[in-house]
Formats: C-alpha cells, structure tokens, sequence
C-alpha cells in the first residue's frame, strides 16, 4: 500500500512536470512530446489507482488508455507530416517540407 | 442530513491533485493564444478528467472521455485549425466585463442547485429508491460482472444500448455516404459540366 503511494505520488509530480512543459513549452514538438508522455502517466497513475483500492481490474482500462494513446500521437504526428490525418504513408510529402514550416512556431 | 466526515486517503489526495491539474491546464487554455498550444491542453485537459472519472467508479463515461475528447477531438480540432489561423485573435476588452458576470450567475446558480441535491451515499436519494438497489444485490446472482454500471449497461438495458449503437452506426453510415468515400485524400475532382445551349434556353 505504502509502496503504491510513493509511486503514485512520483508520477503525480511527473505529470505536474510534463504539464509545465505543455503549457511553457517554446515548441510544436515539445508539446506533443508532454501531450504523450502525459497520457502515458495517466495509464499508469489509472494502474496504480486500481491497486491503491484493491481492484486490480483497472488494468484493462490502462491498457485501452495505452492503446488510445499511442494511435492519438500517431494521429497529429502524421497530421504533421502529411497535412491530413489519414493519407497513405506511402505517398510523397508535399514539396515544403514540415520541419521548415512548423519548426519556427 | 447527515455530517459529512472526510477521509484523508491517498485516494482522496490524488482526487485533489487531479483537481488542480485540470484548473490549472483550464486556465493555461485561457490564457493561451497558441492555437496548437490549445488543442494540446484539451487533450491533456480530457486525460485528466477521465482519470478522475476512472477514480470516481464511472468507467464507462472515463472511456468516452479518452475515446472522444482525448482521441478523436483532437484530430478534428487539428483539422479545423489548418483551416484557420494557428493564433487567436485579441479580444475586445470592453466584451470581458460581461462575459464575467455571465459565467459568474451561471456558476453561482449551479452551485445554488446543487445544495438541493441528496447528500453523497445517502441511502434515501431517489437514486436508490428505485430499482438501483436491486440492480447492487442481483448483479453478482444474475451476471457475475464485478462493474455493476456494465452489467447494467450491456445486460439490463442490453437492447437499449443495443439500439444506441444502431443509431450511432447509422448516423456514421450516412456521413460516410455524404462526404463521399476517400473523402480523406479529397474526394474524387467533380467537375460541373457547362450546360448545352438546349438546356440552357
């Protein structure tokens, strides 16, 4: 139990963190890296949650969350690359590339 | 009514610190005019919250909330920033005034309405006058699910959920047939045929 809320409260801390550099952070990229590394930290803390009340069954949620997580980065990453969320990875990016444009922002 | 005694758990502690995260990601969002900074914090915003839901019992609403607010809400907003510009305009400050007074009055008359609410677990509320305690006792008899709000929702009210779903399949169905399939890569190019000169007479 003990153990459950030391390690809840360090990745409440680790979430304050990541949620500073979302709202601070200069560029594209680091808010999308806070935005994901906050989901993660939300998978776990929803982990840890179930076992601080006893109900371990939590864990399939967590698992859901990891899944909406990682295809919702994919999603604006791609968005980023590709000007719309769903064109085929095979296809020539347009001729700027993104990193001139959205770099500077 | 009963006294209301509060217990200092660590569940009740992260409760609070989920609780200032989301006022403090709400006002970064507020104060932002960084459009993408925006969306960003909504998503985070929507994590938040059903982290909170999740710690309130209310799985299936914390789903929707990762679903739709996390996931999918964030790719439209993506969308309909590339359609405009990436920051907000200033506004008008002689607007602000009464855009308080506004969400003020709002705010206080909902806080008003909920001192008429039962108090939490009160066993009179008319929440559990009905048939919510039957659904408590039977639940592990009837279904065996240990998520009493799932048992409820996919056995007990099985066909109504099942109709919901019709309807959300079809309402998806029809917006697929309206904007055309492949209308993710643009559509296909239609082209308006210039009228004849018979059919234009």
């Amino acid at each position: 139990m003990t153990m459950f809320a030391v390690a809840a409260t360090a990745i409440v801390i680790a979430m304050v963190l990541a949620l500073i550099r979302a709202i601070a952070g200069p560029s594209l990229y680091d808010r999308v890296l806070a935005g994901n590394s906050f989901g993660t930290k939300t998978v776990l803390l929803i982990g840890l949650m179930g076992f601080l009340t006893g109900r371990p069954d939590f864990l399939d949620i967590a698992l859901l969350y990891a899944l909406i997580n990682f295809t919702g980065t994919l999603a604006i990453l791609r968005f980023f690359s590709y000007r719309t969320p769903s064109r085929a990875l095979a296809e020539p990016s347009p001729k700027t590339t993104p990193s001139q444009k959205e770099g500077a922002v | 009514m009963t006294e209301f005694t509060a217990h200092i758990s660590p569940i009740v502690l992260l409760d609070l610190s989920l609780l200032t995260m989301l006022i403090i990601v709400a006002f970064a969002m507020l104060r932002s005019r960084h459009l993408f900074a925006v969306v960003m914090l909504s998503g985070i915003y929507s994590l938040l919250s059903a982290a909170f839901f999740v710690s309130l019992d209310a799985v299936d609403v914390a789903f929707t909330e990762a679903a739709v607010g996390a996931g999918i809400s964030t790719v439209l907003m993506l969308g309909g920033m590339l359609l405009t510009a990436r920051r907000e305009k200033p506004a008008a400050k002689d607007r602000a005034p009464v855009a308080l007074a506004v969400v003020l009055a709002t705010g206080a008359a909902l806080i008003y309405a909920t001192t008429d609410m039962p108090a939490f677990g009160d066993p009179n509320a008319p929440a559990n006058d009905a048939v919510g305690q039957r659904y408590v006792e039977e639940t592990p008899n009837d279904i065996a699910v240990p998520n009493i709000v799932t048992a409820v929702l996919a056995s007990y009210r099985g066909f109504d959920t099942l109709g919901e779903t019709m309807v959300i399949f079809t309402a998806g169905i029809a917006v697929i047939l309206l904007l055309g399939a492949g209308s993710g890569r643009g559509g296909r190019k239609v082209v308006d045929r210039a009228p004849s000169d018979e059919e234009a007479q």
